[in-house]
């Protein structure tokens, strides 16, 4: 059966908040697909005149050259003291972090949960990949139980490195935090779902509702050692029982458990 | 009903959209590299394409344009 | 001209505000605080923001994204609490953005005391943070001169894109003084399209970053910066000279000090000895130029400073070892006394009694 006469249209193309250039993420890498979702949400709501993005150290550092936002680089860790400085100094602006799980959860632990508490009006967008990308695969806050790393090489132990930090959970517990949601991008179902909860993120922050964070389980083919199809089928299998998709908390909405 | 274009610069041959791919017409280019030294994505039966677009939602590098 | 009788921190933190600054970050440690509570109760009285950070690490953090768009911001803090700032300020050097930080410096290394010191010299004026970079370090000894170097301080680092410091101590910034605070100044504006404030579809995105993968094109960016540094040195080096003209020996002292050791000078030249200071008010850039012509017919130097000796080495470059540099210190909180440093200046010029 040939394709019909009548005119075709766009249903797919890149959005105008995404540069046009080529990424040097590795194959397969979700972080493209997180870029992308982030760029459409500003799309959507027309906002990339006035968004500021702040993007972290890890795989993502060059983010700054993957938006066509005004962009910050911030030291490890800090990207939330980072945006809490832009914000309270342009609190018109719209402000995003962009930020794995080393960044947000290990060195900028205490940056995440203060920016959290003071419910600044900020938009994290936190990788959950389980592993330190850039460095080489080590473990991670996030790293699971027996999870094999290169300075996990026997399996994490957790007599030794400790149990893994539910972050979503975490921040949900703080007053200041109006909105928090664990995504994946395993699926086109997840990858749907991962767009409403980031372009709603985005939406609170416009709305002046205070401080969002969308947590994004995310694949590291590379480092897992899996090719780019198997690693989505490991995350699903082995971080999603561990990290459950949800919403934790919504002020706008009494969430339960 | 639906035609996809394909930047086959910018592939990676990363193969998640041949994964999801509901109508299994996708595939990596097997004589061809790109200019970076992958294999790319090419459709094999474009008549077959309905233009769901779930290649391109899940394409990490944007290489996709969906019509339909 | 209205006169108010001051604390110096307090001083500093009004003088910022006038300056201009819109955004202050900073964390209690002793002997500063009294610049955060200050700024509590002032910032929102201007509509400007005050913020206490979850650590020095997070305020020098927040003021590297306030800087980023463009707008003047501070922080303080004391020794320790600077050290943490360390990897921020490398960061603000190497984006090449304006601020103004504080060190108003206790006794050290580690938790130390609380009292004043000057054993910070070094961190300010050799490396405050890893890297190819340098910051504008200026050294008041008055609390008049906190206000007016305060002001100098958001001028240069706007005008220069580069952070820079006041360096104090806990005397000058626990000590009450009466200051005047410049009328009505005109703010100097300075071009600010570079900062990432939102681009509102009307130019290119900016991009504030550090980092530069390619060694030729960080090593270019980092040359461009030192022709700046160079600019700087030749320009904005500053120094006051006492009794200098006919002294034989010069003594060099900063900030705190320096009003010991010039009463040191006083009590030398009452008993007949050729004593003169030169007291840097720029620790960085150096004033070579001035140390070098006020010591042009000095047979010695002395430097004196509250540390083991961090500035007496600059001291002997400036002169190219062309003449003794000694040197008297205390450090640990200890304050020298004028007779202290007289016992020194007498040691110097022969017929000191033990």
């Amino acid at each position: 059966m040939s394709n019909t006469e009548k005119k075709m249209k766009k249903v797919f193309s890149r959005p105008n908040a995404l540069a046009d250039v080529p990424t040097h993420y590795c194959p397969g890498c979700t972080h493209g697909i997180v870029h992308r979702l982030i760029a459409e949400a500003i799309d959507e709501l027309d906002c990339l005149g006035d968004t500021i993005g702040v993007c972290p150290v890890g795989c993502s550092v060059m983010a700054y050259d993957y938006f066509n936002c005004d962009m910050i680089q911030a030291p490890h860790g800090r990207a939330p003291a980072v945006a809490t400085g832009v914000k309270r100094a342009k609190p018109d602006n719209i402000v995003f972090t962009y930020q794995g799980d080393g960044d947000l959860a290990a060195i900028g632990t205490g940056e995440t949960v203060h920016a959290a508490t003071r419910g600044e009006n900020i938009t994290i967008i936190f990788i959950n990949n389980t592993t330190y990308g850039m460095t080489g695969g080590q473990m991670a806050p996030t790293t699971l139980p027996g999870q094999v790393t290169q300075t996990t090489p026997y399996g994490r132990d957790t007599d030794t490195a400790g149990h893994p930090i539910r972050v979503s959970e975490m921040l949900a517990t703080l007053d200041g935090v109006a909105y928090v949601e664990r995504v994946a991008v395993d699926s086109i179902k997840n990858i749907n779902r991962a767009k409403k909860a980031i372009k709603k993120a985005f939406e609170y922050q416009t709305q002046k509702k205070g401080f969002t964070i969308i947590e994004v389980l995310s694949t590291c083919p590379t480092n897992w050692g899996l090719d780019p199809v198997k690693a989505l089928k490991w995350l699903e299998e082995n971080m999603v029982p561990y990290y459950p998709l949800g919403v934790y908390k919504d002020k706008e909405v009494a969430v339960n458990e | 009903m639906g035609r996809i274009t394909v930047d086959e610069q910018r592939c990676k041959g990363c193969g998640l959209c041949i994964n999801v791919c509901p109508k299994k017409i996708l595939k990596l280019s097997e004589d061809k590299l790109n200019d970076k030294g992958y294999s790319f994505m090419v459709c094999f039966d474009m008549d077959e394409c309905i233009g769901c677009a779930r290649c391109a939602m899940m394409c990490p590098d944007i290489a996709i344009e969906v019509e339909r | 001209m209205e006169r108010n009788l001051m604390k110096g921190n307090e001083a500093l933190a009004e003088a910022a505000i006038r300056a201009g600054c819109k955004c202050f970050f900073g964390y209690p440690i002793t002997p500063q605080t009294e610049i955060s509570a200050y700024m509590a109760k002032r910032m929102p009285k201007i509509g400007g923001v005050f913020l206490q950070a979850e650590s020095e690490i997070g305020a020098i953090n927040m003021v590297l994204g306030a800087a980023s768009t463009g707008t003047r911001v501070m922080t303080s803090s004391s020794s320790p609490g600077i050290s943490l700032k360390a990897e921020g300020i490398s960061y603000i050097a190497g984006s090449d953005l304006p601020c103004v930080i504080i060190n108003v410096q206790r006794g050290g290394p580690g938790l130390g005391g609380i009292q004043p010191s000057q054993a910070d010299y070094w961190q300010a004026t050799k490396a405050l943070g890893h890297g190819d970079f340098h910051v504008m370090v200026f050294a008041p000894s008055t609390v008049q001169e906190m206000v007016d170097l305060v002001t100098k301080a958001f001028d240069l680092a706007d005008k220069y894109r580069m952070p820079t410091m006041i360096l104090a101590d806990g005397l000058l910034g626990q000590m009450m003084e009466p200051v005047t605070f410049p009328d009505e100044q005109s703010i100097n504006e300075y071009d600010k399209t570079w900062a990432a404030d939102g681009h509102k579809n009307s130019r290119e995105h900016n991009i504030i970053n550090s980092l530069i993968l390619s060694p030729d094109d960080l090593e270019k960016s980092v040359q461009e910066r030192f022709k700046r540094y160079d600019r700087i040195a030749k320009e904005e080096a500053m120094a006051q000279c006492y009794l200098t003209d006919d002294a034989d020996i010069v003594l060099v002292a900063y900030g705190a000090t320096a009003r010991v050791t010039q009463s040191a000078v006083d009590l030398a030249r009452e008993k007949g000895i050729k004593a003169g200071l030169v007291r840097p008010q720029t620790l960085w850039p150096f004033p070579v130029e001035q140390i070098r012509t006020a010591s042009e017919n000095a047979s010695s130097l002395l430097c004196v400073e509250m540390s083991m000796g961090q500035m007496v080495d600059d001291v002997k470059l400036a002169i190219n070892c062309s003449k003794p540099v000694h040197f008297y210190g205390r450090t640990g909180g200890v304050i020298p006394t004028p007779a202290q440093i007289l016992t020194e200046i007498e040691k110097i010029a022969g017929g000191a009694k033990e």
